[in-house]
């Protein structure tokens, strides 16, 4: 049994995520979004499968790029960034709000699905994730306790038999990952996120295309320096989480971009091409974000689900990250 | 932001949560602009089986929209075209851009600011319930 994290950064939680999540997001939302338009397939054959004219939430939606992957459904996504919330707000059909996951503005039982992605493993205490997903669990429908445990996706997505969640974190356990973390490695970690140019100069992604990301093994451990973040820049520039191809790392960000088009026109990135680095590159500033994950053991969500007064309908990992769905049970 | 996604939002505070007043949240300085989509009507049926109609007719009434029917249109009703393209227009298309949301219960003003409503809580509304020290092991 892990021991409460707590000790590790307190005394405040709150004020910890303001300066290692919240701030650090807000600072790079426009670089962050730019990178993040790949839909993961799990997350969209769960949002593909939600009956016509079903509503759900997008608890820390993002840049909103799960919102445009069922134009048949209506999701209400939230963040707890403004300036991602802004961006989230270009896909019209659906609606935004600014809010925190553990405060959110929506009423109890009234939704048929949520989805919860790269989010919960934000929250610096076992009992701020497990109130996380309580609340989200709150807003579903809730359902019966009849249905049986099968996985079968299809099965348990019928009308009527209570709202699912779908939530994503980041696994303890991906080995085969860049960055290598595994069993026995520390749970709570800061992760860089590097930048270049000016951070606030992007709102949709232009002008801060060139960023990387660097590894590091532990916090406080092989915390990869500037130099060392600058030689392996563009290997390095994927998302951590949704990352789909963790063992080939693509050789520039126009490759990175080309498998979407569409989110290039949406968030206003110049379409492919290495011209916009070149000129800016020698006046672009390098700068360094940390921010600050709790990597989830095998198990570990499953539990949290079951602290939260949800049941597991499945459950599984995919690509360094473990997910559930999830039902509330009202006894 | 859409008048349909008022009819999913409450106060963020855990106290005001549930209860009746903050349900729904009200409009206050409302600027609204229409915008055009799409009009399928199977999903404006569909959407309007989670609606909550009294909560709806609030709103509606509020930025002066006042013919909406009393009861929820249910059955035969739905086949009713011009019905549902009305509410596709208010519900999808009637957007408010600027102006407040209010809770009736604790009357906490949340801004809404180019269409996205900010439910953020200042430090002395938005502490963690006490019940959280029970999940603690």
């Amino acid at each position: 049994m892990e021991l409460p994290e707590a000790s590790l950064h307190l005394p405040i939680p709150e004020a910890y995520e303001a300066e290692h999540v919240h701030h650090v997001y807000e600072q790079i939302a426009g670089h962050f979004s730019s990178t993040r338009y790949k839909p993961w397939p799990m997350v969209e054959s769960f949002l593909k499968m939600q009956p016509d004219g079903s509503v759900g939430l997008d608890v820390g939606c993002g840049n909103g790029k799960y919102l445009t992957v069922n134009p048949k459904i209506f999701i209400l996504g939230s963040d707890r960034s403004p300036a991602l919330t802004k961006i989230a707000s270009q896909h019209d059909h659906h609606s935004v709000v600014v809010a925190d996951a553990l405060l959110l503005p929506h009423p109890h039982s009234r939704f048929d699905f949520a989805i919860s992605v790269a989010v919960i493993h934000h929250l610096s205490t076992a009992s701020r994730r497990v109130m996380a997903i309580k609340t989200i669990l709150d807003a579903l429908k809730p359902s019966g306790n009849t249905s049986g445990m099968h996985g079968c996706l299809e099965k348990e997505t019928k009308p009527g038999s209570g709202g699912r969640a779908l939530i994503y974190v980041w696994a303890l356990e991906q080995r085969g990952s860049r960055r290598g973390w595994d069993e026995g490695c520390e749970q709570d970690v800061m992760v860089p996120w590097v930048t270049k140019g000016e951070p606030n100069s992007a709102i949709h992604g232009t002008g801060n295309k060139s960023r990387k990301e660097t590894g590091l093994k532990r916090r406080g451990k092989r915390y990869a320096p500037k130099d060392a973040s600058q030689r392996t820049g563009r290997e390095d520039s994927r998302s951590e989480s949704e990352d789909m191809k963790s063992t080939v790392p693509p050789s520039t960000d126009r490759t990175e971009q080309e498998p979407s088009t569409e989110a290039i026109r949406e968030f206003g990135t110049p379409k492919g091409g290495p011209s916009p680095d070149g000129r800016e590159k020698s006046a672009e500033v390098t700068k360094t974000f940390q921010r600050y994950y709790h990597l989830y053991r095998s198990g570990e969500l499953e539990r949290d689900v079951v602290m939260a007064g949800g049941r597991v309908v499945d459950s599984g990992y995919e690509r360094d990250n473990w997910w559930v769905i999830a039902t509330r049970v009202i006894e | 932001m859409k008048v349909l996604t008022v009819n999913f939002l409450t106060c963020a505070v855990k106290a005001c949560k549930g209860t009746a007043l903050s349900f729904p949240l009200h409009f206050r300085d409302a600027e609204l602009v229409q915008q055009e989509m799409d009009f399928h009507p199977t999903f404006v049926r569909n959407v309007l089986l989670r609606v909550d109609w009294e909560g709806l007719k609030v709103t509606a009434a509020e930025l002066g929209f006042t013919t909406l029917p009393a009861e929820k249109p249910e059955g035969e009703a739905l086949d009713n075209e011009q019905l549902l393209k009305d509410l596709h227009t208010l519900l999808l298309e009637t957007q408010v851009t600027e102006g407040k949301l209010v809770c009736g219960n604790c009357q906490h003003e949340y801004a809404i600011k180019e269409g996205i409503p900010n439910f953020l809580l200042p430090n002395h509304l938005g502490s963690a319930p006490k019940s959280e020290a029970a999940f603690v092991e």
